[in-house]
């Protein structure tokens, strides 16, 4: 037996939810299928004009990742919280606002960083140029962490209520404007062919205070859903 | 001073006061629309642009005002209920959100209605209009947060800590709004170009927005004696009443 | 070490007590007692700072939990009615994964000779899904023989659905934090007999 300082027990609340998460590889799996499947449903729906889905598909990527993130955050701390491992967390000796940045990374890895990776993929279908997809990349690469740090306030929220999964959509999409505007924004500007820095530089500045304030508040509604 | 305010933090006491306050607001407000809808409609000039459809924007700015106004304020009292932990802070933020939301809605639909004849359409993706909507959807999630969660005291501490994170969002998602606006859209469609403004203009929409804000207290001091009413119904203070009006 | 001080707790419309105040010495057991709803497990869960009362505080180690509340838990070890296992995981890794949590760390190796036992030898590996009910609570309860560096331990309800020799493994276990220093309070519906320890009784009334 060892006493273990703060790394250790952030790296142990990480490897757990990974674990768990590859156990249940189902529910991870069907968030990124229903990311795929919302967006090529889209020029089911509008035409197969290259020009119409060059034109909609920064649109359509983003929201279908806002939807999908949506998806995937109710199980961040559902099931910890029905089977009470969610306030042994919040009776650890270290800041929860910690522990609970260590679970939304480790649900971004799972549910975020897939879609990021898929998505030049899916942009190929909408015959975005190279560039454009690259900027893609980055763009979700910025923005799907902020949708899982803000998201988790929802989720911590909503937790034991009914209908959780539709509250938390209605509590979190608002907070989701500005990521998407900048995100779909800059996808635009790049098929545009200008310049895109101004775009990447809200999307990490959106970044880092949603990593400062994020955790603090997500903290804060569980703590105030475990009472 | 300092004692005297936290005195009207006890239930009761804000009972009483909030009866007696209210029926003195909403007169004034009465007094106040009437003064602010007759220069509007009546006094104001007829503006060369636009006819006498724009004269709508004395319901609309007004409306448009109040509501992210009512927000802050709805904010600042979940801040004191989460810090003090006093249960009529929330209590009074839970009152000012109906009005709130509703402030919303007006501004939405006479946004619209101003839309149709000036621009041909219902709807317009300006800025101000796309942020009160999303504005009318923080309202709901709010009302809708506190509703479904069934302990009073959880109800009231989530929502309040959603009002909290919302309220440093709103300029947040403003600004991001509007410069999506002016990207999209240029410069040609704006709401928010009034016509340059005549001084009886500027003064029918500032008595407008007094008038809605002495409705908005006078209201919410009467819901908020109704939540009293609805949280407290065993306390002995809530139970004297009952009986001094059988 | 362990104090409540006037402690008054509402829950919904009830008030649940009011002035409840109690010392608890190192080595000294606090066994709470009262009908169904009559607030012991919200007692408890005040106790570890998971609720804020309504007025009083509680102390430990002389300072105000509220105030600062990691020194606190960092000498807690709280099971509450729910096991805090996760069914996918196996008995080992949830033993190991939650000591870490409250920062004590665990080789695989030790955790299997504690879950040994607590009567699941050979069943370290399988998913906590595929236990029974006894099985689960006693794979919960195993974090007492390895929460020796705790002073302070919270349980709710520990003897519940045990069998006799169970019972028997956790009051041994209780008998040596209590040797050791440590303080214990719990609750239980069955009557608690400890060699060489009196039992302090904290009556909550309806």
């Amino acid at each position: 037996m060892t006493a273990l300082g703060l790394a250790p027990v952030l790296t142990a609340v990480l490897r757990r939810d990974l674990t768990l998460a590859l156990r249940r590889r189902s529910d991870v799996l069907t968030t990124f299928f229903f990311f795929v499947i919302v967006v090529s449903l889209f020029p089911l729906g509008v035409g197969a004009q290259s020009s119409i889905l060059r034109s909609i598909a920064p649109g359509v990527v983003w929201v279908a990742a806002l939807l999908a993130s949506m998806l995937a955050l109710v199980r961040l701390f559902a099931s910890d919280f029905d089977d009470g491992t969610l306030e042994q967390l919040a009776l650890s000796p270290q800041p929860l606002v910690l522990l609970v940045a260590a679970k939304v990374l480790a649900h971004w890895l799972v549910s975020g960083l897939p879609l990021v990776l898929v998505a030049p993929l899916l942009g190929l279908q909408f015959d975005l140029p190279a560039g454009a997809l690259g900027v893609m990349m980055l763009t979700l690469l910025l923005g799907t962490p902020c949708l899982s740090l803000i998201g988790a306030i929802g989720a911590a929220l909503t937790l034991g209520v009914r209908s959780a999964g539709g509250l938390l959509a209605l509590l979190v999409l608002p907070l989701y404007v500005p990521v998407l505007i900048f995100g779909a924004g800059a996808v635009s500007t790049a098929v545009g062919g200008m310049s895109v820095s101004g775009h990447v530089s809200v999307l990490g500045a959106c970044l880092l205070i949603a990593l400062v304030l994020g955790p603090w508040a997500s903290a804060a509604a569980v703590r105030i859903a475990i009472e | 001073m300092r004692l005297k305010v936290w005195r009207y933090a006890s239930p009761p006491a804000f009972y009483r006061l909030a009866g007696n306050l209210a029926p003195w607001f909403l007169g004034l407000a009465t007094l106040l629309a009437a003064a602010g809808l007759y220069i509007g409609f009546f006094v104001a000039p007829t503006d060369f642009q636009q006819g006498e459809s724009y004269r709508i924007i004395f319901v609309h700015v007004p409306a448009a005002w109040m509501s992210m106004f009512l927000y802050i304020v709805m904010a600042f009292w979940c801040v004191i209920g989460l810090v003090f932990n006093t249960r009529s802070s929330f209590m009074m933020a839970l009152a000012l959100a109906p009005t709130g939301a509703m402030f919303t809605f007006i501004a939405l639909w006479t946004g619209a209605l101003w839309g149709k004849p000036t621009w041909g359409t219902w709807w317009v993706w300006d800025a101000r209009l796309t942020s009160e909507l999303i504005l009318l959807f923080l309202y709901i999630g709010f009302l809708s947060l506190h509703a479904a969660i069934d302990d009073t005291r959880r109800a009231d501490r989530s929502a309040a800590l959603l009002a909290l994170v919302g309220v440093i969002n709103v300029p947040i998602i403003y600004f991001s709004v509007q410069w999506w606006s002016t990207l999209h859209q240029g410069a040609s469609v704006s709401l928010t170009r009034a016509p340059t403004m005549a001084a009886t203009m500027l003064v029918g929409m500032l008595i407008m927005s007094l008038a809605a804000w002495m409705y908005a207290i006078g209201v919410s001091l009467l819901r908020v004696r109704t939540i009293m009413l609805e949280r407290e119904s065993d306390a002995d203070w809530v139970r004297e009443l009952k009986a001094e009006q059988l | 070490m362990l104090e409540a001080l006037g402690l008054e707790c509402v829950r919904g419309h009830r008030r649940l007590f009011r002035g409840l105040t109690f010392h608890l010495a190192a080595g000294q057991m606090l066994w709470v007692l009262g009908p169904n709803g009559s607030g012991k497990t919200t007692l408890l869960r005040l106790l570890c700072g998971l609720l804020r009362p309504e007025g009083g505080n509680v102390r430990w180690k002389g300072e105000d939990v509220r105030g600062s509340p990691d020194s606190l838990h960092a000498d807690l070890l709280y099971l509450g009615h729910a096991p805090a296992v996760k069914d996918d995981l196996s008995s080992r890794e949830n033993l190991c994964f939650g000591l870490a949590q409250t920062g004590i760390g665990v080789t695989p190796r030790e955790a299997d000779a504690v879950l040994s036992e607590f009567g699941l030898a050979g069943r370290e590996m399988v998913p906590t899904r595929a236990l029974s009910q006894g099985q689960k609570r006693r794979a919960a309860l195993s974090r007492l023989s390895l929460g020796t560096a705790k002073a302070l331990w919270v349980l709710d309800e520990p003897f519940a659905a045990l069998d006799a020799q169970a019972v028997q493994l956790v009051q041994a276990h209780l008998g040596r934090q209590l040797t050791r220093g440590g303080c214990v309070v719990f609750t239980s519906h069955h009557e608690v007999e400890l060699a060489g320890h009196a039992v302090t009784r904290l009556q909550l009334a309806q």
